[in-house]
């Protein structure tokens, strides 16, 4: 559905992108990470048709977007990670103005706006001026803007930026149903640990280049050469941190109040040995269980190299 | 229903909407009438009671000299409306961050511009009608037909439209609207005020090189199509025809022999062709233009154009 290949782009000397690769298929729920200012954003709106690349190639659809910019705009939804509203226009009558944009016939799009504005949960909403919405309402309401041409791929930069958790969960449903729709989506997040599990893939950039692509249980598992152990004693921890720095397998050892956080670098039979070694020490054990490494400490792990905590 | 559909595209229909919800405008138009309309009142006020005599009555050739007044106060508060009108009309959505949702939809680029200059024209004319009323002051007194009166106010409409296209060329331009609205009325100073005193400087250096040289010269000098780049030079030339006539003319003399061109016909002529170059420089920017294989994509593209209407 995407193709994009050695894609740069270059403003002045500085390089936004660098020899980007990248490919998604039809369905697939893309995450796109990296720090501020890795490029993402750019690759977004070169996607999006509003910037050129200085050279490569984006396809969307099979379409170029440099050579045939009206047919990608057919496809995406794009939502801008910083977007304004016409404050001036009723929530309806600006779905009514994208929809006119996008040459929808003004009897279908009397069907289909509710049927949106029922989707972001904006119902009761209707007849209000878009200026009076939350912010978290502004960002569902230009997600049904997105949506209301039906397009193919949906290209969100940040769409849960600024939102407070209980709008971000609700985005979060919102993506969800998308997701079961079938359209193939794009999207940058500092959500991402909350999307893990709808995402795919993911992809990190970093300094205009992409550093980890691929399913995000394989970038996991590739990455989890260390775990993390949590150990939660019953008196005595920092007696007991002190002991686990000198075992083989452990490169490091921090506690703080809700315990011990233990690097570790052996398989599971070690880590039962480790633990049958701290019961015989004599220490009571409340918990001793793996740390769940997620997307935030994988992005952290590629793109710092340093360790998962 | 269909009819307005078929002319009014959803980017007209929604800066019609947004332009008239403001309070700005209705303040805007009565502040505009308001301005002309204590212009006219004064200007009788000084004639009737200011004059000469003391007893003076207000006749036909009071009518067209207050005709007159009022279509230059008319000319410049169009200089002072148009450049704030239409020099925020790109940048304002770029500031506002819903230029980028806009330039993704399926609305071409042309669509978008002419649409965002055609919303502020109309605005302007709406205006400019409006102060109708004021002009009919004139005609209780005559002096002026109504043939003339249409001809300044196409003229008006022919300066909004020059002083909008620049005003939506350094919107595309510029990011900020504080520039492009700077840049505008500049650019419209140099329109209004520059030509006007190029005509003067280069008349009087012209007439001191002629009265110099031996009486051979010819009676007409290039320096009239100075004046007639300035929008009054081609607004006395619509009120009196014989002006043209003098701006071309060194001194006193043949007055049988026409003027090469009327001021308010070159003016026409050489602004049509800054309006369509600002349009055309507008709709190319707006957008990034893909510099490349671009013969390759003219090729392709009405096949799928018509393929994209089968859709629909």
């Amino acid at each position: 559905m995407i193709d994009i290949q050695h894609l740069s782009k270059r403003y002045g000397n500085f390089d936004a992108l660098k020899d980007i690769n990248l490919y998604i298929p039809e369905g697939t729920v893309f995450g796109f990470v990296g720090p501020n200012g890795a490029g993402k954003s750019t690759t977004m709106s070169i996607l999006a048709t509003l910037m050129l690349p200085t050279s490569g190639i984006a396809k969307v659809d099979g379409f170029d977007v440099t050579q045939h910019p009206k047919e990608v705009r057919k496809r995406i939804g794009y939502m801008p990670d910083f977007f304004g509203v016409y404050d001036q226009l009723k929530t309806t009558e600006y779905l009514h103005f994208y929809g006119a944009s996008y040459n929808i016939p003004r009897g279908e799009r009397e069907k289909l706006i509710p049927q949106l504005l029922e989707l972001v949960n904006l119902s009761d909403k209707s007849d209000v001026y878009v200026d009076s919405l939350s912010r978290g309402m502004k960002q569902r309401l230009c997600l049904a803007r997105c949506l209301i041409h039906d397009p193919k791929v949906l290209i969100l930069d940040e769409p849960a930026s600024g939102l407070d958790p209980r709008a971000r969960i609700e985005m979060r449903e919102i993506l969800k149903e998308l997701k079961q729709m079938g359209k193939t989506i794009i999207i940058s997040s500092h959500i991402l640990p909350e999307l893990a599990e709808m995402v795919d893939e993911i992809g990190v950039i970093e300094h205009g280049q992409m550093v980890a692509q691929g399913r995000v249980a394989d970038i996991q598992s590739r990455l989890r050469v260390k775990k993390v152990l949590h150990v939660r004693a019953m008196e005595r921890e920092e007696e007991l941190a002190a002991r686990l720095q000198d075992e083989a397998m452990v490169s490091a050892v921090l506690s703080d109040n809700t315990g011990i956080h233990v690097h570790f670098g052996g398989g599971d039979l070690e880590q039962v040995q480790l633990l049958q070694k701290i019961i015989s020490w004599g220490y009571a054990v409340i918990s001793f269980h793996e740390a769940q490494t997620n997307l935030e400490d994988v992005f952290l792990e590629i793109t710092k190299g340093g360790p998962a905590v | 229903m269909n009819w307005s559909r078929k002319w009014i595209n959803p980017v007209l229909d929604k800066e019609f909407r947004l332009r008239m919800r403001t309070p700005r405008s209705s303040i805007s138009l009565l502040a505009y009438i308001l301005v002309l309309g204590l212009i006219a009142l004064g200007f009788i006020y000084i004639t009737l009671y200011l004059g000469n005599q003391g007893n003076q009555s207000f006749n036909s050739g009071a009518g067209r000299m207050m005709f007159y007044v009022l279509s230059f106060a008319q000319l410049v508060l169009i200089a002072f409306m148009a450049p704030a009108l239409t020099a925020g009309v790109i940048s304002g959505e770029r500031e506002k961050q819903t230029l980028s949702m806009l330039l993704t939809t399926q609305q071409s680029s042309s669509t978008i511009i002419l649409s965002k200059l055609f919303s502020s024209l109309s605005f302007m004319t709406l205006i400019i009608v409006a102060t109708m009323p004021i002009y009919s002051i004139v005609f209780l007194y005559g002096g002026i037909s109504l043939k003339q009166m249409i001809f300044i106010f196409l003229f008006y409409l022919f300066v909004m439209l020059l002083l909008g296209s620049l005003g939506v060329l350094f919107s595309t331009l510029f990011k900020r609207t504080m520039v492009a609205v700077i840049v505008t009325y500049g650019v419209a100073l140099c329109i209004f005020l520059l030509t006007g005193l190029l005509y003067l400087f280069i008349m009087s250096i012209v007439q001191r090189s002629y009265y110099s040289m031996p009486s051979t010269a010819t009676t007409y000098s290039f320096v009239g199509y100075i004046l007639g780049l300035n929008p009054a030079g081609a607004l006395i030339s619509l009120f009196e025809p014989s002006f043209s006539k003098q701006a071309f003319m060194l001194r006193n003399g043949n007055l049988n022999s026409n003027a090469p061109i009327q001021l308010w016909q070159e003016f026409v002529l050489v602004y049509s062709v800054v309006i369509i170059a600002s349009l055309w420089i507008s709709i190319r920017r707006i957008r990034p233009v893909a510099r490349r294989k671009s013969k390759d994509q003219d090729n392709q593209a009405p096949a799928l154009e018509t393929s994209a209407s089968d859709h629909s």
